[in-house]
């Protein structure tokens, strides 16, 4: 097969603000074939969205290509002026972001948008535009493809509008589509939809394909070939087969492995009249004004009960706008429940977190999904490790230093930590900062909000086996919510299915392959499995897609 | 993103430096320096009369000249210096210091308070400064801290507006939420969470409302509102001489120049700070 891309000995350098140069890519060779799909993986930071840059004749600024060919349909995008670039960009390299959201402008219709590239290389006249358009609306399976080009983007959903990012691309036909993580910020339900509307309309066309994801049960749906990156360097290269099934390189392994947390021996020990530890009933809680009937404008948790056990964990999973989150705040505190009981350890706690006692507030600890945020930027580690020690338990000079270097030990990081700030840490490690900060209350409970979602999926696997640990060793018990199953799975005894604000299904370990709510079967049967042919054999009844998959 | 600084930078204890902001320091210091030690600088006291000539031009003996009646200029603008940057250092004091704390606090405690507050702010922009400080002249006269609580009074809604902009983004932020629910008080959201976030943007705010009344100031002296013979800062200065522009005097353009470089230069480096290298391995 005649090559349509080849990279070969591709160097790329940034400039850090004190001057000095950086290789952030190192000499990094691939082919791509016409037709094919070839997926870039590895964690952040392993310059696999550089690369895809790369074969546009694009860095980010204060990156340059330094060296290497990159051939792309017979020209060297490293060589072309600007405004060669800008020529061929659109016509035989196109690009999908990652958030569509992000990536069109409220102000203009979706048509006017999709059209543009036509318009700006002179393609097509703006009716036959219109007409191709259509056509790729079609293909990409999208609802009512004659009148969404009318509508703005906040009038679509995110996996319709993300769709639309790729008619965006396909319209100047391509030889080559970039799609830079597409699906990462979509619903395990959603991104099924859009898998199969790229997979079919990149057949169809016998487009070439650059697939830029970490997530290896994704890129094993979609792409021909895998690349594994690490640190700007190729670490493995085969099919997709051939790397799922016998990968060679210990990153590979290592992230096949993470994909497939280990199972752990759950204590089984469940005693008779074990006393809830946290029990909450008939919750109600939501968004805005104060209605006539006593609930909020927009109710957003449903008379939800639940039960946490002792040193058991529970999971609450559902799509993103489900309530799990908003349950989470309510059971903290942060946002004031308007109806229910929030009984834990067997005292009733006021809805509202300012009229809360200190020891109730000490006891029950959120983690928030974002360790960026959670974390204060101006901050060193130990000042914010410290602050809840001299709180909570005032602890003061010797006696909270030590304790400061015991939680960062807790945690596994190096005491030198303590000095600097969330800025210089990476994500995995602020998140275990965030997470240790919880633990210098000395909690009882601890709610972690999709605390692994923003992060890799080595490292991922990292924290819940940190989280595990730290529960053997402290009697802790979480409740753990996520939209990832196989986290939940992973570390709860109970799982707890939730859809628009209610409460569908309760499961425990026994019977959560076997789930009963039409919801969570749907769910369950979305996650995407380690096997290329999953995707396609995948069967979902239409009639339960209608109902719940919401895009 | 901002683009990177001038080629011009080197690092030093980790931070680069701009030349920009090396030389508009020097000019800050300078006038710092001759404000504090006006006495020593002066060649001749600042109302004597040392020319027979008035306007006189600039010689050896008087190096910028002379004024309206005959005083050396160079004295005078040594003594305004103390004038114009005391007065405007402590007028900014104020109003900063006024504005960021009601800001962060409106931003922390929210609701009715913020609500009443930030209307009355807006209420107080509303007035045109100068009108008010007229006002303000006429009805209680013209004393140095007068003028200072004036300005600082006109200053204030400005810094609040500014201060609470800021510290309402940083209130949304998640560890704001972690230490409301550990049961932390207003005064510590304040003072320990927000503010080392804000601080840089408010010290750059700092330096813009310094400019503003400096600027302020001179308009008011040069009405004839500010700083009272016989002691003049600059923009007194300016005023009392005005007659001498046509005749090309150096007593008019002087404290014009002494102005200018102020404000250029504070504007320069506020915008030019030393920034903290990230890269630590360099």
């Amino acid at each position: 097969m005649s090559k349509l891309v080849e990279i070969r000995n591709l160097h790329v350098e940034a400039k850090t603000d004190a001057g000095r140069r950086i290789e952030i890519i190192k000499g990094v060779n691939i082919d791509i074939a016409k037709g094919e799909i070839v997926a870039l993986i590895g964690e952040s930071g392993s310059g696999k969205t550089t690369i895809a840059l790369t074969l546009m004749g694009y860095t980010r600024p204060g990156c340059r290509i330094s060296g290497g060919a990159l051939l792309v349909d017979g020209k060297d995008m490293a060589k072309l002026s600007e405004q060669e670039r800008a020529d061929i960009r659109g016509t035989k390299v196109a690009y999908v972001p990652q958030s569509a959201a992000a990536a069109f402008n409220p102000s203009q219709t979706i048509m006017d948008q999709v059209i543009e590239v036509t318009r700006i290389h002179g393609l097509m006249t703006p009716d036959q535009a219109r007409a191709r358009a259509i056509e790729l609306f079609k293909a990409l399976s999208l609802p009512s493809p004659e009148t969404i080009g009318g509508r703005y983007p906040h009038q679509v959903s995110g996996g319709q509008l993300q769709r639309l990012a790729a008619a965006m691309a396909l319209i100047g036909d391509p030889k080559l589509v970039i799609f830079d993580e597409p699906t990462t910020a979509l619903d395990v339900t959603t991104q099924i939809d859009v898998l199969k509307a790229f997979k079919s309309v990149m057949k169809a066309g016998g487009i070439a394909g650059v697939y830029v994801s970490h997530d290896l049960a994704v890129v094993a749906q979609i792409a021909d070939r895998i690349v594994v990156l690490k640190g700007g360097e190729v670490q493995e290269e085969g099919t997709t087969e051939a790397i799922l099934a016998t990968p060679t390189h210990p990153y590979t392994q290592e992230l096949l492995a993470a994909f497939e947390p280990k199972e752990t021996q759950f204590a089984g020990k469940r005693t008779d009249k074990a006393r809830p530890l946290l029990e909450i009933e008939n919750v109600i809680a939501g968004y805005g004004p104060i209605q006539a009937d006593g609930l909020p404008f927009m109710t957003a948790v449903r008379s939800v009960s639940l039960s946490v056990e002792k040193g058991r964990n529970l999971g609450i999973i559902g799509e993103s706008g489900c309530g799990k989150s908003t349950l989470a705040r309510c059971i903290a505190g942060i946002l004031p429940a308007n109806a229910g009981n929030i009984v834990f350890d067997g005292k009733e706690l006021d809805h509202n977190a300012r009229r809360r006692s200190r020891d109730a507030l000490r006891e029950m600890q959120i983690v928030f999904q974002y360790a960026d945020t959670a974390l204060n930027p101006a901050k060193p580690i130990e000042d914010i490790l410290g602050r809840p020690l001299s709180f909570y338990h005032g602890l003061k000079g010797k006696a909270r230093d030590a304790r400061v270097d015991e939680l960062l030990d807790m945690v596994r990081l190096p005491k030198a930590l303590r000095y600097r700030h969330p800025a210089e840490l990476s994500g995995g490690q602020k998140q275990r900062i965030n997470f240790a900060r919880a633990l210098a209350a000395n909690p009882k409970l601890i709610i972690c909000d999709e605390i692994t979602s923003a992060l890799d999926t080595v490292v991922a696997a990292a924290i819940i086996e940190l989280l595990k640990e730290l529960q053997r060793e402290l009697d802790l018990s979480y409740i753990f919510i996520s939209h990832d199953l196989s986290v939940v799975e992973a570390i709860c005894d109970e799982i707890m299915v939730m859809y628009r604000g209610e409460k569908v299904e309760h499961l425990t370990r026994e019977d959560v392959k076997s789930p009963t709510h039409p919801y969570s079967k749907l769910l369950f049967s979305s996650v995407p499995k380690l096997d290329p042919t999953w995707l396609d054999n995948l069967v979902l009844e239409p009639e339960l897609v209608r109902q719940y998959g919401g895009a | 993103m901002t683009q990177s600084a001038p080629s011009t930078s080197a690092g030093f204890y980790g931070y680069s430096f701009s030349l920009v902001g090396v030389l508009a320091f020097a000019v800050i210091l300078f006038w710092a320096v001759v404000a504090l030690f006006a006495p020593h600088f002066a060649p001749y006291p600042v109302g004597k009369i040392v020319d027979m000539d008035y306007f006189g031009p600039m010689s050896a003996k008087l190096w910028l000249g002379s004024d309206y009646l005959g005083r050396d200029m160079l004295s005078r603008i040594i003594y305004g210096a103390r004038y114009t940057l005391g007065i405007a250092l402590a007028g900014v004091l104020i109003a900063s210091s006024c504005g960021v704390i009601l800001g962060m606090a409106a931003a922390v405690i929210g609701g009715w308070f913020d609500a009443a507050l930030s209307r009355f702010m807006d209420a107080m922009i509303s007035i045109p400064s100068k009108l008010f400080g007229l006002v303000v002249v006429a009805a209680v006269g013209s004393s140095l801290p007068s003028l200072i609580l004036t300005l600082a009074f006109i200053y204030t809604p400005g810094s609040y507006r500014f201060a609470r902009a800021l510290a309402v983004n940083v209130n949304t932020m998640d560890f704001i939420t972690v230490a409301r629910i550990r049961g932390e008080n207003t005064l510590y959201l304040a003072v320990s969470e927000i503010l080392p976030n804000i601080i840089r943007p408010v010290l750059a705010d700092f330096g813009i409302r310094f400019v503003f009344i400096v600027l302020l100031l001179s308009g008011l002296s040069f009405l004839g509102l500010g700083v009272q013979p016989p002691l003049a800062d600059w923009g007194a200065l300016v005023h009392e001489n005005i007659q001498g522009l046509s005749f090309g005097s150096a007593a008019v353009i002087a404290p014009s120049i002494a102005i200018a470089s102020l404000t250029i230069s504070v504007n320069l480096l506020i915008d030019n700070l030393p920034r903290k290298i990230r890269d630590r391995s360099a």
